[in-house]
């Protein structure tokens, strides 16, 4: 696919902070929105000059499925869980979980981040019980 | 801060445009259906293109309206037309997923009112069983997708999967309840000779098909098939003139909430909240005059999200709403009569399926399967991953 087009100009700060360890996101300098994923206008009231921050990594999962049949890349991995997690700072993200049992993560459960690779060799944001 | 605006409500048409009875539907049509390998996403389009044409009683030189969706091809709205020797002075190639053809529907009534064109064609085909053309189905790693692609998210199942943890945590709702809608569409499948599963299925069957993503089963997912539809809409002035009794148009709203699944405001309400009310107001009727309903059931936890979307039930009471039958043949609600995208056929985007058959409802056409006296339906069609709703309400004169 486009892999190869990775970072693009919004997403390469995000990307450079997960290979220095930092889960990045934005706020909106305008109305405090905070902002994920990265982008050049604020979704909530338009403005266009959202700053980067950095999030404590801290959050709780909203979300979660155990992914039994898998794409035919990650077949060998399966069942592996897939995350919702709400970070502390105000928004949501997709991730996956680093280590543990897939099926005794739950909704609600306290999560923090931790970075690992991702299929395609760079580092990104996965998440283990807190 | 909040969001602001700087047009006065006032001065936003959208807040008084009616489109009932701006048009009717005169023809419907499906291709072949199931596995029709000898087909090309063309050829199934013209065979539908052709049954509905002869279903209004009208010519392919009537059509000045065209109304496309697909991802296949290059430009399908061109490739179409090219194929099917229509030059269109209105057309709309909307994409917004499997709603596209409600959305469609909307927005031929919308033209036909203004007067941009009086007979539109919308078709569509997919031959994604046949011939692999499986592009919806591609784990996509550019733009916003970069940001989920790394977990190996199955798309568009595993999205649906999230949304129903969501409500299962939430409500309490339970894997038997939407076991029960599938056996209850099933149960209308085994009506219609068309359907591409026709046998007997039991609660159990569905709760040990086997997971695909928790908490859903694979009895819980759509069906994989090649198929194609085709539905012409006109204007009220020739509606009159044809042989058929028009199924009009009441009321139509539709509405876009995310394209992500990360990105949904709230994994348990669908557009379909926004898009009902409006048709609800504009078509000028209440949930309970309603004789029969088609929710697009790309899965069973779509179903159930709609339904409370659209005000059928409570948040949180749709699980109950369709567990024990309610939803099947001879129950109090029949839904998806004509087995649905569970059952019935499932070309990758249903949504045209859904009109089709509303309009044989509400004619009377359906045989084995019909709702006596049906003069009222509503069709609600979902997009993406619960990404786009459009939702219709039909009726006779
Ligand atoms: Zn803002």
């Amino acid at each position: 696919m486009a892999d190869d087009e990775l970072p693009d100009p919004d997403s390469e700060p995000f990307w450079q902070g997960c290979a220095e360890g930092e889960l990045r996101y934005q706020r909106c300098n305008a109305c405090d929105a905070a902002i994920f994923y990265p982008r050049a206008m604020c979704p909530v009231c338009g403005a266009t000059d959202p700053a980067w921050a950095v999030s404590a990594g801290q959050g709780a999962v909203h979300a979660c499925s155990v992914v039994h049949r898998a794409p035919p890349a990650l077949a060998d991995k399966a069942p592996y869980a897939v995350l919702l997690v709400d970070l502390d700072e105000g928004f949501r993200m997709m991730g996956g979980l680093a280590e543990g049992d897939p099926e005794k993560i739950a909704i609600g459960d306290r999560v923090s981040v931790t970075f690992r690779e991702g299929p395609d060799g760079r580092p990104a944001p996965y998440f283990v019980s807190a | 801060m909040p969001a602001r605006r700087v047009v006065p409500i006032h001065l936003t048409k959208a807040a008084t445009l009616s489109l009932n009875k701006a048009c009717a539907i005169a023809g419907v049509a499906e291709s072949r259906l199931g596995a029709v390998p000898d087909a090309t996403v063309l050829t199934l389009q013209a065979e539908a293109l052709a049954g509905a044409l002869a279903d209004a009683g009208l010519e392919k030189a009537d059509i000045d309206g065209l109304f496309v969706s697909g991802a296949w091809g290059r430009l399908p709205g061109l490739q179409i037309a090219e194929y099917l020797g229509i030059q269109p002075s209105y057309s709309d190639t909307t994409m917004v997923g499997g709603s596209s053809f409600e959305f469609h529907l909307g927005h031929a009534a919308a033209a036909i009112q203004a007067s941009l064109c009086s007979v539109a064609a919308i078709v569509y085909g997919s031959t994604q069983r046949s011939r692999k053309d499986r592009y919806i189905f591609q784990i996509r790693s550019d733009l916003g997708y970069q940001y989920e692609a790394p977990y190996g998210l199955p798309t568009p199942v595993g999205a649906y999967a999230l949304a129903a943890s969501r409500h299962f945590a939430e409500y309490g709702t339970t894997s038997e309840q939407l076991a029960d809608l599938a056996v209850s569409t099933r149960e209308w499948a085994r009506r219609n000779p068309k359907a591409y599963r026709r046998e007997p299925m039991t609660r159990d069957e569905v709760l040990d098909s086997g997971w695909i993503a928790t908490p859903l089963h694979r009895y819980d997912c759509c069906l994989f098939t090649d198929g194609g539809g085709a539905a012409i809409i006109v204007s009220p002035e020739i509606a009159k003139t044809l042989d058929k009794p028009p199924v009009w148009l009441l009321g139509q709203g539709e509405s876009v909430s995310h394209a992500q699944i990360s990105e949904m405001p709230d994994l348990t309400v669908t557009p379909a909240a926004v898009s009902g009310k409006r048709a609800f107001d504009m078509a000028g009727v209440t949930h309970d005059q309603l004789d029969v309903v088609e929710i697009y059931d790309s899965f069973t936890i779509t179903v159930l999200l709609t339904l409370e979307s659209l005000g059928f039930c409570k948040p949180g009471e749709g699980g109950a709403f369709l567990a024990n039958g309610r939803t099947g043949p001879g129950g109090e609600f029949p839904l998806n009569t004509n087995g649905g995208g569970l059952s019935y056929c499932h070309p990758g985007q249903y949504g045209i399926f859904l009109i089709i058959e509303a309009v044989r409802q509400l004619r009377g056409e359906c045989d084995e399967r019909q709702v006596a006296d049906a003069v009222l339906a509503l069709v609600s069609g979902t997009g993406g991953v619960l990404s786009s709703n459009s939702t219709c309400i039909l009726g006779l004169e």
